[in-house]
């Protein structure tokens, strides 16, 4: 237990439909509380969208976001995946330049991280990176002395660890009003 | 999920041809809606055209649609009903926005109607086009924007059922005008809504209910702080039972008044900022404090830092996110308040705790010598003995609705509650201009009960045009205007924290006596305490609305005062001859 803020890491299964996206960043604005990273995309479930929310918080003010975004009806499921085992991953695209003299060295750097190259012209190059946070720093950082021309990222993603899955589609299908979810996390 | 599957499809010889805006009232009139506040316009016109044919529903034309909200919201409050409100696109619309917060604030069942342009000019900037669904985002419990006919139903079923259920609150569906003027072939629903994303209730756990059980039991100085909750759950039987088989004394939030008998032995009074000297004081010495439906507001706690930090705290709440939010509880039940302490009843103990009745009752002997029901009479007419002196005459029976600001913590100290619901106050939002309109509502929710409105003179100009809404409609309820010339609870402030400088608090009002007599009403007017009597029986005997100008001291304070931020133990006391005299050595 810590009651100082440090980053946390939150996914929540919510109804696709117009105006969600409203809602859920009305709520970390109305509560004053910093979205750090917010990504939102489909699921294996039609009508569902899964997001990953990073947020800086203190282990009470983790609980009410998880209690408030249940407050939403478009919310269906919530959870606080930061001490669980997760895999989190970020997807970059980096422009950046290499003519005829540095593109080996482009290339080189390249194979170290792992990064593909997606696009290739007489100036520059388009890298694809995938990984944390950290590693797509770390190689913004090495490649910004060749000159970096744009980038871009999704901002994380997360899902966590083994076989265990979100009782979503339970819910959708029986439609129980759902007493034995969320209290727990909510009252302690 | 296609939202067709929700029909009964045992019921094919209901199905009909409607229009939306008939399907508007048919549901209204399932759900039981026996009345509705609102005021025409463009694009709610289908609406209105429609309703001609609902003549089972009331509908009152209002002055103003932030009137029709609080309408609405007075009605629910007096009934535990869903209170219906109707406006139009655009300025109506926005017009009902400090109602809305004003419910939302104060866990008001509500649902919100309000017309908006046609589909096909959404997002064109049409004429009295608003963005309503947005504006409201975060003063709703929910909203919808509904764009065809097909959908309305559904739509207003869930609307009415998110409103009423787990922690009440508004709920707006704005309805396009095209949606409202389409036919479609109906048949009424008549299933449960399912919504897959919403859990109004909550199981209590045993092993929480065991603890609260334990920790009462090691308590010694046990206190009851008792909100809003126990009026919206109709608690008040179980809490009875509860403090009578415990022994454990109640103080109240402003809006938890009446859901504690105020007579009872071990009712103690209301907390917070004006709350009563020993309430406050017995909070800061208390060992235990059990929360009950309330959320720790900043008016009730005073300073955090040094709020009850002798006591552990129990707090249950229907809404989970309101554990924790501004005080730290050691144990957190989510669920119906009602529930939850009748669960508790068969595992708590009755327990003698003798010295803290004595403290208690030591700390309410030093504030008696200040109340100024107890001072000597200076021939000044005091809103306390307006207050007091109504109490008494009505035998604390009326239904009072009080507006914002220092008559509404006088009323709060000094017409003593004995029964729920029948304090009606803006306690979240604190809007003046509430009380007017809002007793409205709660006459036409409880036509037999004696209403008054009791209001500032700053509070009752904002919302008066409802004057005309009470004659139109020929409903009695009584208003007793505490007329003191300022905007009272800003001047005191002015004099505590601004050096006494008066800006822009000092008010001339109209004559409203005359004003009265303008709608066809009665007015009256009284400057002096043994007056007070006499135009109390003359209101309560007239047919019709009543307006009482009670021109009252000008510069009196409320006492005691928490200054905002303050510890709540460290309070700004009446100033007493008596008890100066006594401190004389």
């Amino acid at each position: 237990m810590t009651d100082r803020p440090t980053l946390r890491t939150f996914i929540a299964y919510v109804h696709d439909r117009p105006g969600v996206l409203a809602r859920i960043a009305m709520l970390f604005r109305r509560r004053a509380w910093n979205i750090v990273s917010l990504t939102v995309g489909g699921t294996h479930v039609a009508g569902l969208s899964r997001m990953t929310i990073q947020i800086e918080a203190d282990d009470d003010a983790a609980r009410r976001v998880e209690a408030n975004l249940y407050k939403l009806l478009e919310v269906l499921w919530v959870k606080d995946i930061t001490r669980e085992p997760s895999i989190k991953r970020d997807l970059a695209l980096i422009k950046v330049k290499a003519d005829a003299t540095t593109r080996a060295q482009v290339l080189q750097l390249c194979e170290v991280f792992r990064a593909k190259t997606v696009d290739v012209s007489q100036e520059g190059l388009v890298l694809e990176i995938t990984g944390t946070e950290d590693k797509i720093q770390g190689f913004l950082e090495v490649l910004r002395p060749l000159g970096v021309i744009e980038m871009v990222s999704t901002g994380m993603i997360a899902i966590t660890r083994g076989a265990e899955a979100p009782p979503i589609e339970a819910w959708l299908n029986v439609g129980h009003d759902r007493d034995d979810v969320g209290d727990d996390e909510a009252a302690e | 999920m296609a939202r067709e599957e929700h029909a009964d499809p045992a019921a094919p010889a209901l199905r009909a041809r409607r229009t939306g805006a008939q399907i508007l009232w048919e549901v209204l009139r399932q759900e039981g809606v026996e009345v509705c506040f609102g005021y025409p316009g463009g694009a709610i016109m289908p609406a209105y055209d429609a309703l001609l044919g609902y003549p089972e529903i009331k509908h009152v034309l209002v002055r103003h649609e932030q009137g029709g909200a609080h309408m609405a919201d007075g009605y629910a409050r007096a009934s535990g009903k869903v209170g219906v409100c109707i406006g139009t696109s655009g300025p109506g619309a926005t017009n009902l926005v400090t109602g809305i917060a004003t419910a939302m604030l104060d866990s008001v069942p509500m649902v919100a109607i309000t017309g908006q342009v046609s589909s096909k000019l959404i997002g064109s900037d049409a004429f009295q086009e608003v963005d309503i669904a947005g504006i409201t985002l975060p003063i709703t419990k929910h909203n919808y924007l509904v764009t065809r006919a097909e959908d309305l139903a559904q739509t207003l079923r869930e609307a009415f059922y998110v409103a009423r259920s787990g922690r009440p609150g508004p709920v707006l569906v704005d309805i396009t005008k095209d949606a409202q003027q389409a036919s479609i072939d109906y048949v009424p629903h008549t299933r449960p809504v399912r919504l897959p994303g919403y859990r109004p209730k909550h199981a209590l756990h045993e092993e929480q209910l065991a603890k609260a059980a334990l920790m009462i039991a090691e308590a010694h100085r046990p206190l009851i702080l008792a909100g809003h909750g126990i009026v919206k759950s109709e608690a008040t039987r179980a809490l009875l039972a509860f403090c009578e088989k415990t022994g454990i004394p109640v103080a109240s939030t402003l809006l938890g008044l009446g859901g504690f008998p105020a007579s009872h032995p071990l009712a103690l009074g209301m907390m917070g900022m004006h709350g009563e000297a020993w309430v406050n004081h017995a909070i800061q010495e208390s060992d235990l404090l059990i929360a009950l439906g309330m959320r720790f507001d900043d008016r009730v706690t005073g300073n955090l830092k040094t709020y009850a930090v002798k006591a552990k705290k129990i707090h249950v709440e229907i809404d989970p996110a309101e554990i924790n939010k501004n005080v730290k509880v050691d144990l957190g039940i989510v669920g119906d308040v009602r529930e939850a302490l009748q669960a508790l009843l068969p595992r708590v103990e009755p327990k003698a705790r003798k010295p803290w009745s004595a403290r208690i009752h030591e700390l309410r002997g030093d504030s008696a010598v200040r109340d100024i029901q107890n001072l000597p009479d200076t021939g000044h007419l005091y809103a306390a003995h307006v207050i007091h002196d109504l109490w008494r005459l009505t035998e604390g029976k009326a239904l009072v609705v009080s507006d914002v600001g220092q008559h509404q913590m006088w009323e709060a100290q000094y017409y003593r509650h004995d029964y729920a619901r029948k304090l009606i106050t803006s306690g979240g939002l604190g809007t003046m201009g509430f009380s007017l309109p809002a007793a409205v509502g709660a006459k036409f929710a409880k036509p037999g009960e004696e209403v008054w409105v009791i209001v500032g003179d700053g509070g009752f100009q904002m919302t008066a045009c409802e004057l005309a809404t009470c004659a139109q409609e020929g409903i009695k309820v009584n208003v007793a205007i505490i007329n003191n010339g300022f905007l009272g609870m800003v001047r005191q402030w002015q004099e505590f924290f601004y050096d006494g400088r008066y800006s822009a608090t000092p008010m001339k009002s109209p004559d409203f006596v005359k004003l009265a007599d303008a709608h066809g009403l009665v007015g009256l007017r009284v400057t002096k305490r043994d007056e007070i009597a006499a135009a109390v029986a003359k209101a309560r005997a007239t047919e019709g609305t009543v307006v009482i100008d009670f021109r009252v001291e000008q510069e009196d304070s409320v006492y005691p005062m928490v200054p905002a931020g303050a510890d709540l133990h460290d309070m700004i006391r009446r100033p007493s001859p008596l008890v100066e005299k006594a401190d004389d050595p």
